[in-house]
């Protein structure tokens, strides 16, 4: 699989962040495995420690297992002014996880990320590509319901 | 392409999209389609219109009539009332201070001090459409400067213009592709920059959304001046719709001709990529950038070598901010003395600001350079929200500085905000109130900047941390005497002896809260009080005796039992064991439980006890 993936890309090293982002969001963990590392570099013919390098400095990889779901709640100023901690508080007994954790169905990720850029309606999260803004703690209730339904 | 009776305009934005307007759009298309009006009702998806706190927002022509605030369910008597009748919908107007119902888009407070430069198609063309583009007059600008103007004839233009990077340095825009232009090389790159990562700014991405033509037809112009054949949209992966974007403004340009080989017949050829982030706020920084496009990490180099001269690949590169490029084709097209006589003297043309916090009308507008703070946050702004009074304003995101009331008729231009210790930065404008803590959010703003630093170089990855722990200890109650001294020595070190920008603004907000907000530090360190009631352990809970019915409602509620009393003798709350979770201020039918500032004398007669004692065991 992860061959496949690297093939659909030119064997340059600046195509390394690009591979990166598809193999992640082909996974159904979404993560990049050591597996997948190897692959990378004997396509690109770069070593793995770079790679690991590359992966490790970007917030938005994981080298671990995540969730179908990822939940990017974010914690920057104009967010925080207008209660993004509440709204952590309750995702986090919603999903009974802490922040960076999978809940045990295997749904949903938690995490804490910088400005989404949506500052006019903050406080704001991001479930996979899709911003939700103007949160309050009976709004998220009800969105992650809708996602959890798969809707 | 068929004529219609009227245009809906719908706000697509992403702020308008995270209140829902893609649901109200869909539900126009149902009613529309229930009623057979489709064909006499444009439906059009918008870039961002502005007043993100009124979203979804939506303009109805021929006579331009603006709707805040629409829900799905207010769709059908849209379309029955003003569609059928002819009698728009009063309710869903905007209020003037007399409540009177405005209903035009132009009478709107908030766009009347607006002077639209960049953002002058944003909210109003479909930013999927090139035909609507080009109708607006896209393209011309680029027309003309290939078929008429020499490379060194684009630069002086741009020159006399005075445009300025609109990404937060204020570098004059004609410097940097004079460099590349007289730099020999066999390739040259442009850049944009569209890795806005400053929390509260959000104007590359909306015009990346709304009008993305115009950007790239702004790379375009610049890369003919400095004879660039090549260039790169580095995006953050976190908005995936201004990439979606862009990559088919650069579709359609290639269809259309626009792009490619021998552009409007000249020898000029050009083609454009997109590359994404994956998460790094230092990417904004022009060298870690060039590192994550060639894919690898995002760490910054010293300066020079400039990228004008080896940038990318070793080669000369120019970046220029989403924001500059939306500048450009304006700038073409109506002339440089046009846009030079808008602004002061150093600073020419306009800003687009991003309003946020606790600011009426939070959103995204466009002012000429110049115009005073007050103007800004109260006329477009439309002030505070609620009867809370305005406290600060933090200009420049996490590198710039927070200004006061004392400051409200300072003029915006980049001088002069430097000079007060703020800073343009890519314009990002946090309004606070006086209920907000200035120690916290500047701790706020420290662990931002910690998280965010890469950890190359040693002053910005350990100075910060100490810093922030600083911090910490004092809304902690456990602040020295000599912080505030170690804060600006420790502030000034990072400033002075980091490798990039990050670095060298980071201490800023902390700096510039010391000079304006000194005394909330002091009595932090000095009273163990924090005054906005903000800071959990520089606070108590205490019950008004006199006020208490004694219905015990607190006892019951306190998780950790620390409240005890009768009905005769009232209640009272345990200091000692109080975790300050405010439950018994919420549920006292009475309102006898306050909020009150400072350590309470029996806590700090505690630490005091607890201090001694670990001395004495040492």
């Amino acid at each position: 699989m992860y061959k496949e993936i690297c093939s659909k890309y030119e064997a340059t090293k600046d195509n390394l962040i690009y591979i990166l982002h598809d193999i992640q969001d082909t996974h159904p963990q979404h993560y990049i495995s050591d597996e997948a590392v190897t692959a990378i570099s004997e396509y690109l013919s770069i070593p793995p420690n770079h790679i690991y390098g590359v992966l490790t400095f970007y917030t938005m990889y994981s080298t671990k297992p995540r969730g179908k779901n990822i939940i990017r709640l974010c914690e920057s100023p104009p967010c925080y002014i207008k209660g993004s901690e509440n709204i952590l508080r309750k995702l986090k007994v919603l999903l009974g996880v802490d922040t960076g954790e999978t809940s045990k169905d295997g749904q949903f990720t938690l995490e804490l990320c910088a400005c989404l850029g949506v500052c006019g309606n903050a406080p704001v999260m991001m479930i996979n590509d899709n911003v939700y803004g103007d949160l309050t703690e009976e709004k998220v209730v009800e969105i992650i319901e809708k996602v959890r339904r798969g809707n | 392409m068929s004529l219609k009776r009227i245009d809906l305009l719908i706000c697509c934005g992403s702020g308008c999209i995270s209140a829902g307007a893609i649901k109200i759009k869909e539900r126009f298309h149902e009613v529309l389609n229930e009623k057979g009006m489709t064909n006499e009702i444009n439906i059009i998806e918008t870039g961002c219109m502005g007043p993100c706190d009124y979203g979804p927002v939506m303009v109805i022509y021929p006579e331009g009539i603006f709707y805040k605030k629409v829900t799905p369910e207010d769709v059908e008597e849209i379309v029955n009332d003003h569609f059928m009748k002819g009698r728009p919908v009063k309710r869903l107007m905007l209020q003037d201070d007399e409540e009177q119902a405005i209903s035009a888009k132009k009478d709107v407070p908030f766009y009347q001090k607006q002077v639209k430069v960049a953002l002058e198609n944003c909210g109003y063309i479909d930013p999927e459409s090139l035909d609507e583009y080009i109708a607006t007059g896209g393209y011309e600008a680029l027309g003309t400067v290939l078929t008429t103007m020499s490379p060194q004839e684009t630069i002086e233009l741009m020159k006399a213009s005075g445009l300025r990077g609109r990404g937060g340095g204020g570098f004059p825009t004609h410097i940097k592709w004079q460099m590349v232009h007289d730099a020999k090389a066999d390739q040259k790159y442009y850049i944009c920059n569209g890795d806005e990562g400053d929390p509260g700014a959000f104007m590359d991405r909306s015009l990346l959304e709304g009008d993305p033509h115009r950007v790239l037809e702004g790379m375009m112009i610049g890369a003919y001046a400095m004879g660039a054949s090549r260039g790169f949209f580095y995006i953050r992966a976190e908005y995936p719709l201004a990439i979606q974007r862009i990559k088919q403004a650069i579709a359609q340009a290639h269809e259309a001709g626009l792009m490619g080989d021998n552009i409007f017949g000249s020898q000029f050829c050009f083609d454009a990529e997109v590359r994404t982030g994956a998460g790094a706020f230092v990417c904004g920084e022009e060298t870690a950038l060039i590192h994550s496009i060639e894919g690898s990490r995002g760490n910054p180099t010293p300066k020079p070598p400039y990228p004008a001269i080896s940038g990318l690949w070793g080669k000369p590169t120019v970046v220029n901010n989403v924001e500059t490029l939306g500048n450009i084709p304006t700038i073409y097209r109506k002339g440089p003395e046009w846009f030079a006589s808008m602004g002061t003297a150093t600073s020419k043309g306009t800003k687009v600001f991003a309003l946020t916090g606790d600011i009426r009308n939070t959103g995204l507008v466009e002012v000429p350079m110049g115009i005073s703070l007050r103007e800004l946050i109260f006329d477009v702004g439309g002030g505070m929200v609620g009867d809370h009074k305005f406290k600060a304003v933090q200009l420049g995101g996490p590198s710039g500085g927070c200004l006061t009331t004392e400051h409200l008729d300072v003029g915006v231009d980049y001088e002069t905000l430097k000079e007060k210790g703020a800073m343009m930065g890519s314009g990002g404008v946090i309004v606070m109130n006086d209920q907000k803590c200035m120690v916290n959010v500047a701790k706020f703003f420290m662990d931002f900047c910690v998280d965010e630093s890469c950890g190359k170089c040693s002053p910005c990855r350990i100075g910060l941390k100490q810093m922030y722990g600083i911090l910490e200890r004092i809304t902690n109650g456990d602040g020295r005497e000599e912080d505030i001294d170690e804060l600006i020595r420790l502030g000034e070190a990072v400033n002075k002896l980091s490798l990039c920008g990050l670095g060298q603004t980071a201490p800023n907000p902390v700096l510039s809260t010391l000079r304006y907000f000194r005394n909330e530090y002091e009595s932090h360190i000095r009273d163990k009080a924090c005054n906005t009631k903000v800071c959990l352990p520089l606070i108590h809970f205490d019950i008004d005796k006199d006020k208490c019915i004694g219905c015990s409602l607190c006892a019951r509620k306190c998780p950790v039992n620390c409240i005890t009393g009768s009905r005769d003798e009232k209640y009272t709350i345990h200091q000692l064991d109080c975790i300050k979770c405010g439950n018994c201020q919420e549920v006292c039918p009475v309102k006898a439980v306050g909020r009150i500032p400072g350590m309470h004398p029996e806590m700090i007669a505690k630490r005091e006890a607890d201090k001694q004692r670990l001395a004495s065991e040492d």
